[in-house]
């Protein structure tokens, strides 16, 4: 009398519950370990305010910030008066993902709040995002002098993000260098 | 010392949990009467436990005791009394406890509404609740405590309730919620029961029916206030963000939502039953997925709880045994369900089968959305997102299929419809609609959308073919206010709900298509045009609330050159957690909505940013969303669920059992 699809749901049930099981292990929050010491993916994008093209030549030379912002991202305007002040203060070069984002909406935003990037690329279709394996804005990847990424900070970057993470995680690149 | 009561309370709550998972349960196998009598008492001896630990918990909160480890963590002396109340639900233990006495709750109620079923069948379905209860309170004890202490030292003072949850929608969100999330554990304990004893007959789905009804509106209302309180909290002026903690809740709904019209089919056609069964397994299945994503780490969100692997580990293995063990029961018991009879290939239970199979893809789609980049990189390594795009790309043509069908589904007759019936009934409607659909917008705003046109077509083919079945039912009888009066409340629930949504399609499709927002810097005095209004900034003053300070913002809304109304939205600090939090101006209106978020002040204060926003028919959204829960409160009180148990009851006393002998397990 058993009829063998009516065990159908019970087998994908628990091949969901498989994955799901692997998943509880993997940690989302950091980077993922293909991409740690890795380079950055190669790009070709337009820039937020002059529309030039820009690729992964004309990057600051490390260490650098790469922040990706949106003009819809609410906690990036928390995050914000840092990076200004980072970048008035000279600290370190700080260059901008506006992912998925539209041009009229980021320039706006960066015409209302203040600029701190060197550049921002537009990544419209949130293509660089994804090779960099973006959940949204805001993140921030910190990028040594080789060009390699060296950490990634899922969420707001304040004051107390930079002072606790930051800044030992650049003074460690520099001892790494001496 | 009061605490260590509530951890006493907790154990005991525990031990009768397992006593009623078991106990009842063998009786009703072997037919032992005065086992399966225990089902009740046990039943209200765990909602007396539980509540005296809400009690306890709650306690602890109001005196500050931050001793308590969950205390500590989630409140602050300076915090309001009701946010000191309602912490509760403010962090993962806490908010356990309460789901947990949520559904003792419904034991409750499930025991003292019950009396027309007969004991063996009320002892199956408390005693499977009874083990949901037992595995909740055995996670709590072992994982998530929240009545464990700060040793040695207690903190000064507690770290503060989030601030992004001090507001008044955290107060009735999250209960709302659970107790819809939670019913659907009834509805799931129904079905089991009856898969255990073998009778899945019309008795059957009418007792879940009132229950899977109640369950829904919960939900459908938890999930409208989430959706409100995002709107006007998090200040990004959406409704819905496909947030992988949202879409849980809308699975169980889209499941939930399906079972509730499959469930009319099995119990007026005597067909579908087993397909009823299994989405009643389903929907309790999705909302312990909600659980685990929330409370296992498993996906990042705004929404998630403090995360630990061990948790999702219980979790999983939990959903494991109850999901897993009922599908194995459903497989093994399934292919002896006979459907009681046949129906043709135009009828209302095809339609009904096209709704359940749309709704069903729509789940399983936004699972998969939702799950996906947890499955890409478990296998790849590698991660990616999955964002609106994906979702609505799935989710709006199949709305608009489930919205085509909607209309022609309650004009059909069961069994059999001849097509000339139906195109009698709906060709003029239907070309009224598309007319109506196409013109009003065209004419209203002088340019054509293509989207626009389509959801006003749907939209005025749901009013109309509503309309249209209401007028038939009336006209057709003679006294037609009698007729009117005397239309079954199950009926008019449907159609409201099914008009509540003709609502909410007008919303959604109106607010994303005609939607205005401007980010701009203003020095006080500085004035700005948004459509026809004119915002001008006054400047701002300092506020300090409770446990916060902050600045609120001075604008002048003018609307066609004329003053309307001031606006003042805010930036505060809450103190304790020196976390930054914005509270949105919000001008709520039938039509539309004026919304201005405060940003950043600029030169000291002289000038900030802001962003604003007008959002057209926003509100019908979840004007839609109330009309349905409406709906299915109405077609839960139907007369006939009374009058037929009444009946039931009465052929019990005269010791004659509904329905065959019961099979033992």
């Amino acid at each position: 009398m058993l009829r063998l699809k009516y065990f159908l749901p019970v087998l994908v049930f628990a091949a969901l519950g498989i994955f799901m099981y692997i998943g509880l292990h993997l940690n989302s929050r950091e980077l993922p370990s293909v991409l740690i010491n890795k380079p950055l993916p190669n790009f070709q994008l337009e820039e937020v305010r002059t529309n030039t093209l820009v690729s992964k030549d004309d990057l600051p030379e490390g260490p650098f910030l790469l922040n990706v912002w949106g003009s819809y991202c609410l906690p990036c305007l928390v995050e914000h008066p840092t990076f200004m002040r980072l970048s008035e203060d000279g600290v370190i070069p700080i260059v901008g993902i506006n992912y998925k984002d539209r041009q009229g909406a980021a320039q706006d935003w960066l015409d209302t709040n203040g600029n701190p990037f060197q550049f921002s690329v537009m990544d419209e279709d949130g293509r660089l995002g994804i090779d960099l394996g973006v959940y949204g804005a805001p993140e921030t990847f910190l990028i040594d002098k080789n060009g390699l990424i060296r950490y990634r900070h899922v969420s707001v970057l304040d004051e107390q993000a930079w002072q606790e993470i930051f800044v030992p995680a650049i003074e460690e690149l520099q001892r790494e260098e001496s | 010392m009061v605490p260590e009561f509530g951890q006493f309370a907790l154990i005991l709550a525990f031990c009768l949990s397992l006593i009623l998972a078991t106990l009842p349960t063998i009786g009703a196998a072997r037919g032992n009467l005065l086992w399966m009598n225990f089902a009740r008492p046990l039943s209200a001896g765990i909602f007396v436990f539980l509540a005296l630990c809400m009690v306890i918990l709650g306690y602890a909160f109001v005196t500050d005791d931050f001793s308590v480890q969950f205390v500590a963590a989630h409140s602050n002396t300076l915090l309001p009394l009701q946010y000191k109340i309602t912490a509760i639900w403010g962090g993962h233990e806490g908010s356990f406890l309460f789901w947990t006495f949520m559904l003792s709750f419904w034991m409750l109620m499930v025991s003292i509404f019950s009396r027309s079923m007969p004991i063996d069948f009320v002892a199956r379905v408390l005693g499977v609740l009874g083990f949901l209860a037992a595995g909740y309170i055995l996670f709590m004890i072992a994982t998530s405590n929240p009545f464990d202490r700060v040793v040695p030292l207690a903190p000064q003072d507690g770290s503060d309730l989030n601030s992004a949850l001090q507001d008044f929608a955290f107060i009735i969100h999250p209960p709302t919620l659970y107790m819809g999330y939670v019913g659907f554990s009834v509805v799931f304990a129904f079905a089991i029961a009856a898969l255990l004893s073998g009778r899945l007959d019309a008795a059957w789905a009418r007792w879940s029916r009132p229950w899977a009804n109640i369950a829904w509106v919960w939900l459908t209302g938890g999930l409208a206030l989430g959706s409100w309180w995002a709107y006007y909290e998090l200040g990004w002026g959406g409704w819905w963000a496909w947030d992988p903690v949202e879409n849980p809740p809308l699975i169980t709904w889209l499941l939930g939502t399906a079972l509730m019209h499959s469930l009319a089919v099995t119990e007026k056609r005597g067909v579908f039953k087993s397909w009823t069964v299994l989405l009643a397994i389903l929907a309790f299945a999705g909302s312990l997925l909600g659980t685990f994503i929330t409370r296992s780490g498993l996906l990042t969100s705004v929404h998630a709880f403090a995360s630990d692997p061990t948790r999702g580990v219980f979790i999983l293995g939990f959903i494991g045994l109850t999901v897993g063990g009922s599908l194995v029961l459903y497989a093994l018991r399934a292919p002896l369900i006979r459907n009681e009879s046949t129906f043709a290939a135009v009828s209302r239970e095809v339609l009904l089968l096209v709704n359940n199979i749309l709704l069903v893809v729509a789940a399983a789609s936004v699972l998969l959305g939702t799950l996906f980049p947890m499955v890409y990189q478990a296998i790849t390594d590698d991660l990616i997102s999955i964002g609106p795009p994906y979702f609505n790309a799935i989710i709006v043509p199949l709305a608009v299929v489930l919205a085509v069908a909607l209309g022609i589904g309650p004009v059909c007759r069961w069994k059999s419809t001849s097509l000339g019936y139906l195109c009698s009934q709906l060709t003029r409607v239907a070309i009224a609609s598309l007319v109506l659909g196409v013109l009003v917008p065209l004419l209203v705003t002088l340019e054509f959308s293509l989207s626009v046109s389509i959801g006003m077509v749907l939209a005025f083919w749901l009013f109309l073919t509503i309309g249209r079945d209401v007028v038939n039912r009336v006209l057709s009888k003679p006294d037609r206010w009698q007729a009117l009066r005397t239309l079954p409340a199950s009926y008019l629930g449907m159609q409201l709900a099914h008009f509540g949504l003709a609502v909410m399609i007008v919303g959604v499709c109106l607010t994303a298509n005609f939607s205005m927002e401007k980010s701009v810097l203003l020095a006080a005095g500085q004035s700005i045009d948004l459509g026809n209004y004119d915002f001008q900034f006054n400047g701002t003053r300092p506020i300090t609330g409770p446990n916060y300070i902050g600045d609120e913002a001075t604008i002048v809304v003018n609307h066609n050159g004329k003053f309307m109304r001031e606006l003042h939205p805010e930036k505060r600090i809450y103190v304790a957690s020196n976390s930054p939090s914005t509270e949105m101006a919000i001008d709520a209106g039938l039509f539309r909505d004026l919304f201005v978020t405060l940003g950043e002040g600029r030169n000291g204060g002289a000038a900030w940013s802001m962003t604003l926003y007008i959002k057209p028919f926003i509100r019908w959204v979840w004007m839609g969303a109330i009309l349905m829960g409406i709906g299915g409160i109405t077609a839960a009180l139907d007369k006939r669920y009374r009058k037929l148990r009444a009946r039931d009851q009465r052929l019990r006393e005269a010791g004659e059992s509904l329905s065959p002998k019961p099979q033992t397990v």
